[in-house]
């Protein structure tokens, strides 16, 4: 296939970093020898000073090929056509014709969204340290069902929140006399609605999928918790949860953070959450490789053409006990959509998967009765088969 | 020094003991760790949002595995 150079600039984000260590190496590799520009008797200060002035020059180049990098890639994201799954910025040499040898390099949708990723992921991480579950519990108690549902909903995605500690926040939030079916807004709202999800989103079919995914995850997160609130199933809770002691000593801890301490904990989140998804993009992307390669299309277009009623329910039954990591769903997603299956269909099944977890369910087994569980899955997973089909409709 | 970190017992919280762990031991400080997984002391510190970390009795750090930098200010090295 023929692809012909549409930009080198992706060529000079590859290679800067490497002339940028190039540089260092030869620098450091030369250090031993920058002695001997220094007189016989020169005092060992002397030389030390040398020595740091070459860790100087060293560090100055790496700081700068790294603002280089930076603004290279600000450049590729300003100019790269999100939601299209073409091959973009193509830069292709015939090196050796005679050998078939050439150089070719491009990006998709998925490689160019780990770049836009980290500088979001930064931005939400210094946005998200002005709130706290703390100060989300503070807003939310005394607020009645219905407003309470909308605002837990939106805190659900804004509060730096891990559904590992779902059970600490619950009986925090429950103990302070928010209600049952509020809590659960936020509990579903919260992975659901979540920054590495909806940029991926983004990445792989632009915004207005990725606008629908916001915006549907918090009406499913307000109207669950609304109508598990409405079938009153306190008596469900563990009755411990009740007799709890929340304490005051953490209260003292919520000292304001200083803009420095603010943007070095964006900076950590940023190295935090690349270094976790990155395996599962991999493993995610070649299973999205195997099924564009080796499944026929048929296949998926007989078991989940948008005219099959069954598909959206078997997406997420299958989404329900499946526990990924979204980054790991999402290039999958990206794959089936390209064999042909419907997007409301898919994103029903990310939803389950990232909504219905079973490791979450076990959890909140320690504070919610079973009966409480099955309902919760029950209704979630029914607003989720809704979102389904109701996109099917939209973008079918 | 007493130091507990709060928390069900999470990757994150077993990534945060072992940091501690490990700032505690280049600094050659005497610190003795302590995990509390168990829910109903984790509430009693106020907690709701875990790994916290608690240095002598007071909370000091919740809701996510510190950095390192924090850690080695936390426990004052």
């Amino acid at each position: 296939m023929d692809y012909p150079t549409t930009s080198t600039l992706l060529s000079w984000l590859i290679f800067t970093p490497l002339i940028g260590v190039g540089a260092i190496l030869l620098l450091l590799a030369a250090r031993p020898f920058l002695r001997i520009g220094v007189r016989d008797g020169a005092s060992e200060e002397t030389r030390l000073t040398i020595q740091d002035l070459v860790d100087n020059a060293a560090r100055a180049i790496g700081l700068m090929t790294t603002v280089a990098v930076a603004l290279l890639s600000l450049l590729l994201w300003s100019k790269f056509e999100g939601g299209s799954a073409g091959l973009q910025f193509v830069h292709h040499v015939v090196w050796m014709r005679s050998w078939n040898i050439e150089y070719f390099v491009a990006v998709d949708g998925l490689s160019i969204t780990m770049v836009i990723l980290t500088g979001i992921i930064f931005v939400v991480a210094v946005l998200r340290s002005f709130m706290s579950v703390a100060r989300t519990r503070a807003m939310l108690g005394g607020k009645r069902e219905g407003v309470g549902n909308v605002l837990a909903a939106g805190l659900g995605v804004v509060t730096p929140f891990c559904s590992c500690s779902a059970v600490p926040a619950f009986i925090g939030f429950v103990t302070a006399g928010v209600p049952l079916g509020v809590t659960l807004s936020f509990l579903i709202a919260s992975p659901m609605v979540d920054v590495v999800a909806v940029t991926l989103l983004y990445g792989l079919f632009g915004w207005q999928i990725a606008a629908l995914y916001v915006a549907s995850g918090l009406v499913l997160a307000t109207l669950a918790g609304y109508l598990l609130g409405r079938l009153k199933l306190e008596r469900f809770v563990e009755g411990f949860v009740y007799d709890m002691q929340v304490g005051t000593v953490g209260a003292g801890a919520t000292t304001v953070p200083t803009w420095r301490e603010r943007f070095v904990g964006g900076l950590d989140e940023v190295k935090q959450v690349v270094g976790k998804i990155w395996p599962f993009l991999l493993v995610g992307i070649g299973i999205g490789a195997a099924i564009h390669g080796w499944v026929p299309e048929a296949f998926f277009v007989r078991i989940a053409s948008p005219d099959n009623v069954f598909a959206v329910p078997l997406a997420v039954l299958l989404g329900i006990p499946l526990y990924a990591n979204v980054a790991g769903i999402l290039p999958l997603v990206g794959a089936l959509q390209a064999k042909g299956l419907a997007m409301g269909t898919l994103l029903a099944f990310m939803m389950a998967v990232v909504a219905l977890s079973l490791p979450e369910m076990i959890l909140l087994r320690r504070v919610l009765k079973p009966r409480l569980i099955a309902v919760f899955v029950a209704v979630v997973g029914t607003g989720i088969l809704f979102t389904g089909y109701l996109f099917n409709a939209i973008l079918g | 020094m007493n130091v507990k970190v709060l928390g069900p017992g999470c990757a994150n919280c077993k990534a945060t003991v072992t940091l501690i762990e490990q700032v505690a031991k280049a600094k050659g400080l005497d610190v003795t760790i302590e995990k509390v997984e168990e829910l109903r002391d984790i509430i009693a510190y106020g907690v709701m949002a875990t790994p916290a970390v608690v240095i002598d009795g007071e909370v000091v750090h919740v809701g996510g595995r510190p950095s390192q930098a924090k850690v080695e200010q936390l426990l004052g090295a």
